[in-house]
């Protein structure tokens, strides 16, 4: 009989696997670079957890994909957009009327959902790198840091620099420009993540709550504080902001094969 | 999917129409070329054979060659940012290659005697045939209507009629001919004709489940803008529209399942039609309406032709204010019985995306339909996303079925 819940998110930078129970808690999960071999990795990650979990893999029920890599997921029972899981997985964590502002890898998405629950509208960045989280990964290797070195570094500056490029190729020659007059690094880093915030914002209207998700948000947990004093709105973080849209996944694997029982009997 | 039979003959159609501009004896006949929803009808009756540099723009794109065009046009100082018809087409003409040669078996577009633009659907196009107007060293004539027309006064209906005999009297003077006018009469009493089937032709398309698709549209578009004026069109739209009713008939849709019925906004990606069309098709959702395939649809009046041209020309959908187009965007929505609208935001067509002022959000907020904003291009591939449009549209389309 099934007793767990698959949802793989093959991201455009990250691979994350969530295995809920029929409580829909969590037994088990696991974030890896995507690569190259979206299906392999998933399935690497999965095997992973059930080794951890000493749960094998004919007791996992049914398995949602989602994200960038979802059709290329060899044991998916359904593919879902990552649009749909990530609205799915936050309401499941914050049960009320929200927006989310994920910020992922390649894009970034603002999601409302009602207070029923139901997917109202979503916006997605444009077909454009700046403030997603490959503008991050870009200034990180520009500046030889890390994403957790900018982090703190950022979260201590007393004001920020401003960096407004919509371009990220143009922002770093911003940030060039920046080092070049003698501005101080923990300004100018404040300054690129308050450019995140800018993005997002600029994409929709924002509605309070929010709701922060995304590979940038785990890596980044400044961009939290910038949100709240920035936007003047009260933002709600999952405990793994990174796994959300897995999450999401695998509820709508729990709840596809509570349908299909419910179908048989 | 069912198909559409009388494509067949519409290829035939098309192929005579090109191979026409190069006969293979007798004299070659005079060559005008107009914007697509320029004042085509004065050229045919001047005894003009007429050629819409923008339908080639549409072929670069289909076939993909306008990536390949693009940087030669953007080499030479068009940038990349205007439009892409105009970059694809002065690029095909600069590298000597056009998709008519494997298409129609005709080396070239027709080099013209005269160039003939209406500012109507954008200003871009003065400069496009101001390119050829140097290039080919032929007069450039130009009708410059009012410009995001809300209702239509008199007198800027006046003017545009003046800008019309202006043109004609230019003409009369090219050609040392006086401008027939029982011929202009028949010319557009013929377009008029084209357009009246060409609406209906749409209209099949209120039906459940749709017998055709915006995709089937705009290959089937070809007749009423390259041969509007002409008999030949008609002959085509008569039998089109009966291959339509008997689908009608015999409940035959253009999908086997047809959940979701959506509206698209704006200019059609022209590379990525199959693309789309196939996308559509898996999620079961139909696209039957569209402002760019409803944009050859004109109302002639034969007992004041000329003003009833300058009112059709100059109160094109793209030519209008905002507050006209969501007026006629409700009236579409409500007709259609449309769940969800695509606004295709095209980069190098600021003039036909629909979306840049806060048009989707007003429209939303009256007819409470959904809309998703899809960010592409006519013709540069470059500006286009497959991945994030999937995405979007499959989040959409989920979103519309809840």
């Amino acid at each position: 009989m099934s007793r767990y819940f698959c949802g793989i998110d093959i991201g455009s930078s990250y691979t994350k696997v969530v295995v809920v129970d029929e409580n829909r808690s969590i037994v088990g999960h696991e974030v890896r670079k995507t690569g190259i071999s979206f299906d392999q990795v998933a399935l690497d990650a999965l095997d992973e957890i059930l080794a951890q979990a000493k749960i094998d893999r004919a007791s996992i029920g049914r398995v949602v994909s989602t994200g960038v890599g979802r059709h290329n997921c060899s044991i998916r029972d359904v593919a879902r957009p990552e649009i749909t899981a990530l609205a799915k997985g936050s309401f499941y964590l914050f049960p009320r009327a929200i927006t989310i502002v994920d910020i992922g890898g390649q894009d970034n998405k603002v999601i409302k959902v009602g207070a029923d629950g139901r997917q109202l509208s979503f916006k997605m960045n444009r077909k454009c790198a700046a403030g997603t989280g490959s503008f991050l990964e870009e200034v990180a290797h520009k500046l030889d840091l890390t994403i957790a070195q900018m982090n703190q570094q950022a979260a201590n500056a007393e004001r920020s620099i401003n960096v407004g490029s919509f371009c990220t190729v143009f922002a770093a020659t911003e940030i060039v420009h920046h080092i070049r007059n003698g501005e101080k690094l923990d300004q100018i880093l404040l300054g690129v993540f308050e450019s995140i915030y800018k993005r997002a914002s600029e994409m929709d209207t924002i509605t309070d709550p929010v709701v922060l998700t995304g590979g940038a948000v785990a890596h980044a947990p400044v961009l939290k504080d910038i949100f709240q004093k920035r936007g003047n709105i009260s933002v709600l973080t999952p405990p793994e902001p990174q796994l959300v849209c897995a999450m999401g996944a695998a509820i709508f694997a729990y709840e596809g094969s509570q349908a299909q029982s419910e179908e048989d009997q | 999917m069912s198909e559409i039979n009388s494509t067949k003959l519409l290829k035939g159609i098309m192929a005579d129409y090109f191979k026409s501009f190069f006969p293979s004896e007798g004299e070659k006949p005079k060559v005008a070329w107009c914007t697509s929803v320029g004042p085509s009808e004065i050229l045919t009756a001047f005894g003009y054979q007429v050629y819409y540099p923008e339908n080639h723009g549409a072929m670069l794109g289909a076939t993909r060659t306008s990536n390949e065009c693009i940087p030669q046009a953007t080499s030479l100082g068009y940038s990349p940012d205007i439009c892409s018809y105009l970059t694809s087409d002065i690029g095909s003409h600069l590298l000597g290659k056009t998709p008519l040669t494997r298409a129609y078996g005709i080396p070239h577009p027709p080099r013209p005697d005269v160039l003939v633009y209406s500012t109507n659907q954008c200003h871009e196009v003065q400069e496009w045939f101001s390119y050829y107007g140097r290039e080919f060293n032929v007069p450039v004539l130009g009708i410059h209507p009012p410009w995001k027309a809300g209702p239509m006064t008199t007198l800027q209906l006046a003017h545009v009629k003046d800008q019309y005999l202006e043109l004609i009297k230019n003409l009369e003077t090219l050609n040392k001919t006086s401008f027939d006018y029982d011929r202009f009469h028949q010319v557009l009493g013929n377009s008029a004709t084209t357009s009246k089937l060409w609406r209906e032709f749409l209209n099949k398309m209120v039906n459940r489940p749709s017998p055709a698709t915006f995709f089937d549209s705009c290959i089937q578009m070809g007749p009423a803008v390259v041969l509007r004026g002409l008999p030949e069109a008609n002959d085509y739209y008569r039998q089109l529209n009966q291959e339509m009713d008997q689908k009608i008939t015999a409940g035959e849709g253009a999908l086997e399942k047809e959940r979701i019925r959506l509206f698209w906004d704006g200019m059609p990606v022209w590379g990525k039609l199959r693309y789309f069309s196939e996308l559509f098709k898996e999620n079961a959702s139909a696209v039957v309406a569209s402002t760019y395939c409803n944009s050859w649809v004109f109302d002639f009046d034969l007992d004041d032709p000329l003003l009833s041209m300058a009112r059709a020309y100059t109160g094109i959908f793209i030519n209008r204010s905002e507050e006209v187009k969501e007026k006629v965007l409700a009236g579409l929505i409500d007709e259609y019985q449309i769940d969800g609208v695509i606004y295709h935001d095209s980069k190098t067509c600021p003039h036909n995306s629909n979306n840049r002022f806060g048009l989707p959000q007003r429209l939303q907020q009256e007819t409470k339909v959904p809309y998703l904003v899809v960010d592409g291009d006519l013709n540069d591939l470059r500006c286009f996303s497959q991945e994030q449009t999937t995405t979007s549209l499959e989040a959409f389309v989920e979103q519309l079925s809840e």
